[in-house]
């Protein structure tokens, strides 16, 4: 069990996390195919994977040079506001704060700002740039989630695993349906993603410093369970001291 | 060299949004480090302060935003 708890949850917050950003690049990738066909949205996007490829090259071996411990802390660190980030704006989503991420919207804006630029004579380059942007910039926040929550436990290819799976899981789905995949709830999986990566940011930071925490590795399941509890209970207070009427939609 | 801006500008979005949630947490990171190495705090409790710090300022940060797009 102690050794099973880090995997299955490097495997899902790797997963989780790598998900949403697949979609989101997806979605990009198949407005540039629709609107300007699939030769420029394939090149944009394979160039990118390769840039990404070249930098876990580049950077993955400087990671076993560091010290585990300050590896653990420097990550954690790093997950705390990453994290902190994500569980931020999903609970000011989910309270109606700020507007939910709509992929269907997405999808329109980068059709009409390509068919815009249509009669230009450089549109398959633009089209193709649009996918390379999409794809490497998602892209370095899965190649940063699967290092961070792989890496200071020596996992990093449980998260690479769970992060391919959420790649082959979101063509997959996508390219049977044609579709951006809007009916994925984004939100609720940022909500989740972002008490994992908080969970897992202060539990190494806490590693990092030398803390024995009770339990080893089970402590991650009690430090999820004290951030998601303490994140409902924000949504719920905010609901009812700010309700809907006077906040943004 | 456009590439590698545009990679470095979404490396840095990726950890600050909020720059207040940002700051405070590095300075609760860094108070909890100064706590254990100085002042021989014990480390486990030194994790627990940075657990309900960090909750403390995820409250802040959303009570902020929320308060803000009320008024």
């Amino acid at each position: 069990m102690q050794t099973l708890t880090p995997i299955l949850s490097t495997i899902t917050a790797a997963f989780l996390a790598s998900f949403v950003e697949v979609v989101e690049a997806f979605t990009i990738v198949l407005a540039v195919g629709v609107t300007r066909g699939w030769r420029p949205a394939l090149t944009g996007a394979t160039l990118a994977l390769v840039v990404l490829a070249a930098l876990v090259l580049a950077f993955g071996p400087l990671l076993a040079l560091v010290p585990i411990a300050t590896l653990q802390f420097v990550v954690g660190v790093l997950l705390i506001l990453f994290g902190m980030r994500w569980l931020r704006k999903a609970i000011l989503r989910s309270v109606g704060v700020i507007a939910l991420h709509d992929e269907e919207a997405a999808f329109s804006k980068e059709t009409a700002a390509l068919n815009q630029q249509a009669n230009d004579r450089r549109a398959d380059y633009l089209a193709g740039l649009a996918s390379f942007k999409a794809v490497l910039l998602e892209g370095v926040e899965v190649v940063f989630i699967v290092i961070a929550v792989g890496a200071a436990h020596g996992q990093t290819l449980y998260a690479g695993l769970g992060a391919l799976a959420a790649f082959i899981l979101v063509m997959l789905v996508g390219l049977a349906v044609h579709r951006p995949l809007a009916r994925v709830p984004e939100n609720a999986l940022k909500f989740v993603v972002g008490l994992m990566l908080t969970s897992f940011g202060i539990f190494w930071t806490g590693e990092g410093i030398g803390a024995d925490w009770p339990g080893a590795d089970l402590a991650l399941l009690a430090i999820f369970a004290i951030v998601a509890l303490a994140s409902f209970a924000m949504v719920r207070w905010l609901r009812s001291t700010y309700p809907a009427g006077g906040l943004a939609r | 060299m456009n590439a590698i801006r545009l990679v470095a500008k979404e490396f840095l979005g990726m950890f600050v949004d909020d720059g207040n949630l940002a700051l405070l947490a590095l300075v609760l990171v860094a108070a909890v480090v100064a706590a254990v190495k100085l002042l021989a705090l014990p480390p486990l409790l030194g994790g627990a302060v940075l657990l309900v710090g960090c909750l403390v300022i995820l409250l802040q940060s959303v009570r902020r935003a929320a308060r803000a797009i009320k008024r």
